[in-house]
């Protein structure tokens, strides 16, 4: 009989009208990474709060049985002290405070009234250690990268002693090569024998980091892979999460006519808005046809959102040179406004943070960027606004009871779509798409999809910004690779491949450290 | 929908309305039904008309994302003092009127000009404007009261004794004209329901059920049609009501059918969102504090009417009010959230309040506690209803 650190049997929680939770039964294995998987809504954070004490004892049925005992937690704090801890998905991270307080928030050493900051910092740097950071434990959080932040957040579970730490989408805003040496670290861990759980979107990820993967789906636990047992394919698990086989997860372009240059930058740069002698963006020249799907790979930070967002009415950075042709006509664009008028759109990276409006329901967002739309003299016209997002609302699927419905309430994939459609909406020639489909499922990525097929066969060119490289590859007819600010490569769809993609940024990484040698 | 959740949503929907109610039947009874004599309705609305409208200005700013205005109490004295000043003399009224308004929307475009396109923080640009109008009003007036003798002005705003809309119709004990204005009013609004309801039908959209509007409306006609015949009982239709009602009902339209109106609550909701959709931020947050001094002007207009002369001292905390009002009347304090009937039910509630504990003659210093609570007890229930509701 194998060693169980953790078996929860059969949990189910409700909330108001919804089962989230039906009799889900879930067991971890001491030692071993056990990955939760499943799309958007099945259940993992909510059967991850009902583990951590979120969702106090009594509030749901089942039993937790931890360590050989039924645990009744009332609170995270009670969970914790047993040495479960869960990293949110959202780093919960203080940006203006270093990284010493940052791990001891709400667990200081010293006393209450007087904190030992020595030990404080002494203890960070041993943690910081563990988990490979150099930083200094009074660097701030702001100044450190999200990758960082990432092994903060993990050094700070290690404070609090963790013996089964769960890791809600740790990747999810990391890159390849940061989410790379955090699950080597995991692996590391499991070694001197730590138990993960780790929640991910990222198939590949999961099935190179773990032993076990429980799929859940609609609140019910479907099946549990073993490693060495069952199929840990990627197509396999993608199966047992959608419950139906996807042919492909690429959908393909048919009869896609690529015509003429829509879109020509030349001699792109950009300097950072702060530190304005550093340049982000140093003589870019790329193009974009009509009916085309051009794709823009590289790293975190590799400058692909800051040249989307200056080309869009110089929403980001200072001292922008270079020319910007639209339709074989230069543009000036100093404002969203203008760059919406000659036909370009941007979709954000940042769904909730620059997207959209939770607060408000669907049919606000979906008109905001095009208001005239549905209004004569400055007066809104309410009726025809609803029908536009009803029209909308069918076109891309968007599952929600009504129109009327907050768009904070949805779920991430359902908040993409909104977003796509209010750019859509603004009826735009090229679409600049920032990596439109993280954090969403393997069903509403699929859509996401066929609306850029869509979109490209009406004739409109699409730029996909995406650190997703098989999203990359599948979707896109060329493909331009930025690192450092710079175009490193250009790819027709044909002869690009994975390995290619990376060997183009990685053999240009040198040359930067040489570069740094020499100042 | 069980009906405990129906009536979850229809207290969450209504909290406002429901306390206003509470409140008002409660004085009702305390005060053994003076406080819904003719004559004390009359001056709910007399008294508190500069609230009304300075709400309805502070909304627009708050809905930028909870920035307040400071400044509108000094802007409302520094209005009034120039007005009073200006009077003095045998100046044309509505020239002295046009000033005014003028000296408002001026003061308002300096404080909007540096926290819009500055980005000066609201709270630091109208604390200044706090102390600056404050102080200019006292150097104006040095220190003295300056009345206003201009009867007609005095009239047309809502002060003296004779500030009630002249009864056409010279009806005997009652004023017919007012009785035939709540008529109108009535009868426009089951007009406007009742298209709008058709039209969103015939188009496709979702609308309430017959019996719901139906109920909805009955309940509507029954309180404006008791407020209108209590309102003819006394004096009639008193001129401050003609101003705020002026002011609601153009910034009822502007906050919810305009684009302006929807822009300031997309900058409360997410501004950088906003941005990205192509909308000049800056202009939204002008328009939003410019107003604010225009609108302030107008309560200073109200209030020297009013009072009858201007003070060095009149005006103070009247932001306060202001503020209280629109979030008592459910604006949220993050922007993005509130609409200008709401507030008005908040400065009504406000309103009720001091007069029911006057004339209970609770000491004007509890009078103050226990505004202080309410205005607490009201957020707190309000925040506590849409938590249950997740």
């Amino acid at each position: 009989m194998a060693d169980n650190i953790l078996e929860m049997r059969g949990i189910t929680k409700e909330f108001p009208g919804v089962k989230a939770l039906d009799d889900v039964n879930f067991v971890v294995k001491r030692g071993s990474i056990h990955a939760l998987v499943g799309e958007n809504g099945a259940g993992k954070s909510t059967l991850m709060n009902v583990l951590s004490g979120w969702y106090p004892y009594g509030t749901y049925e089942g039993d937790i049985v931890y360590e050989g005992e039924v645990c009744k937690f009332t609170n995270i704090k009670d969970s914790e002290n047993k040495g479960i801890v869960i990293i949110h998905q959202e780093l919960a991270l203080v940006p203006y405070m270093s990284i010493g307080e940052n791990m001891f928030l709400g667990n200081e050493q010293g006393k209450k009234y007087a904190i030992d900051w020595d030990k404080t910092h002494a203890e960070a740097t041993k943690y910081l250690k563990i988990v490979g950071l150099t930083e200094s434990s009074k660097t701030l959080i702001k100044d450190i990268g999200v990758g960082k932040q990432q092994m903060v957040e993990i050094a700070k579970a290690l404070a609090k002693n963790a013996r089964l730490m769960i890791l809600d989408e740790p990747t999810s805003s990391l890159n390849e090569a940061d989410s790379q040496a955090l699950l080597d670290l995991l692996l590391e861990f499991k070694k001197q024998g730590m138990t993960s759980i780790i929640i991910s979107h990222k198939i590949n990820e999961v099935s190179y980091v773990a032993d076990d993967i429980t799929v859940l789906r609609d609140g019910r636990t479907i099946e549990t892979l073993t490693k060495g047992v069952d199929d840990f394919s990627e197509d396999r698990i993608i199966r047992g999460m959608v419950g139906r086989e996807l042919e492909d997860r690429f959908p393909k372009r048919y009869g896609v006519e690529i015509g003429d240059v829509s879109l020509e930058v030349k001699n792109w740069n950009v300097y950072h808005p702060i530190y304005t002698d550093k340049k982000v963006i140093d003589d870019v020249s790329f193009h974009v046809r009509k009916g085309e799907v051009v794709g823009f790979s590289g790293l975190m930070g590799a400058g692909r959102t800051e040249l989307a967002m200056s080309i869009f009415g110089r929403s980001y950075g200072t001292e922008i040179s270079g020319t910007c042709e639209i339709h074989g006509k230069e543009v000036k664009l100093h404002s969203p406004r203008q760059a919406i008028d000659a036909g370009l759109a941007y979709v954000t990276e940042d769904r909730k943070g620059n997207g959209l409006i939770l607060s408000n329901p669907i049919s606000v967002n979906t008109t905001l960027a095009n208001l005239k739309g549905v209004c004569r003299r400055g007066v809104i016209d309410h009726d025809k606004e609803l029908s536009v997002a009803e029209e909308y609302r069918k076109k891309l699927n968007t599952k929600t009871p009504s129109v009327l419905q907050n768009v904070g309430n949805l779920s991430g994939g359902n908040q993409q779509k909104v977003l796509l459609a209010k750019w859509m909406y603004a009826d735009p020639d090229i679409l600049i798409l920032d990596e439109p489909t993280r954090g969403i499922d393997v069903g509403a990525k699929y859509e996401i999809y066929c609306i850029i097929n869509d979109l490209v066969a009406e004739g409109k060119s699409v730029i996909m910004i995406s650190s997703e490289l098989p999203e990359v590859l599948g979707m896109s007819d060329r493909i331009y690779v930025l690192n450092e600010g710079r175009i490193v490569g250009e790819f027709d769809a044909a002869e690009a491949s994975q390995e290619k993609i990376m060997a183009c940024i990685l053999s240009t990484e040198p040359a930067k450290e040489e570069k740094e040698k020499e100042q | 929908m069980t009906t405990k959740t129906k009536i979850l949503t229809f207290v969450q929907k209504y909290t406002m309305i429901i306390a206003l109610v509470l409140v008002t039947a409660f004085f009702a009874w305390r005060t053994g039904g003076k406080l819904l004599l003719p004559q004390n309705l009359t001056n709910i609305i007399a008294q508190n008309a500069y609230v009304f409208v300075l709400a309805t200005g502070m909304l627009l700013c708050i809905l930028t994302g909870g920035n307040i205005d400071l400044s509108v109490g000094s802007v409302v004295c520094f209005v009034g003092t120039v007005g009073a000043v200006m009077m003095r003399g045998d100046l044309n009224m509505w020239l002295a009127v046009l000033v005014m308004l003028g000296v408002g929307l001026l003061i308002g475009a300096w404080q909007a000009f540096w926290i819009s396109y500055v980005k000066v923080p609201p709270f630091i640009t109208t604390l200044s404007g706090m102390m600056v109008f404050r102080g200019l009003s006292n150097v104006v007036l040095q220190g003295k009261t300056v009345s206003v003798t201009n009867e007609k002005f005095v009239r047309l705003f809502g002060g003296g004794a004779n500030c009630y809309v002249p009864d056409f119709f010279h009806g005997e004990g009652i004023n017919i004209l007012c009785v035939v204005v709540g008529i109108i009013a009535c009868a426009l609004y089951l007009f406007f329901t009742l298209r709008s309801r058709s039209i969103r039908k015939r188009n496709g959209l979702e609308v309430d059920s017959l019996a719901k509007t139906l109920i909805k409306a009955i309940v509507i006609v029954g309180v404006v049609m008791f407020f209108a015949m209590r309102l003819a009982q006394y004096k009639g239709i008193p001129m401050a009501l003609l101003w705020v009602a002026v002011v609601v009902l153009i910034y009822t339209y502007i906050t919810s059918k305009t684009t302006v109106g929807r822009y300031l609550y997309a900058i409360g909701g997410n501004e950088t969102a906003t941005k990205l959709s192509g909308i000049d931020t800056r202009k939204i947050y002008f328009f939003a504090y410019a107003n604010m001094g225009l609108l302030a002007g107008l309560a200073g207009i109200l209030t020297i009417a009013r009072m009858t002369s201007a003070q060095p001292t009149y005006g103070q905390n009247y932001e306060m009010d202001a503020i209280g009002s629109c979030f008592i009347g459910g604006a949220s304090a993050y922007g993005g959230v509130g609409t200008v009937p709401g507030v008005i039910i908040g400065a009504l509630l406000m309103g009720v309040i001091n007069i029911g504990m006057s004339i209970m003659g609770v000491d004007a210093n509890y009078q103050k506690v226990v505004k202080g609570l309410v205005l607490l007890a009201a957020v707190i229930f309000d925040v506590l209803s849409k938590k249950k509701g997740n």
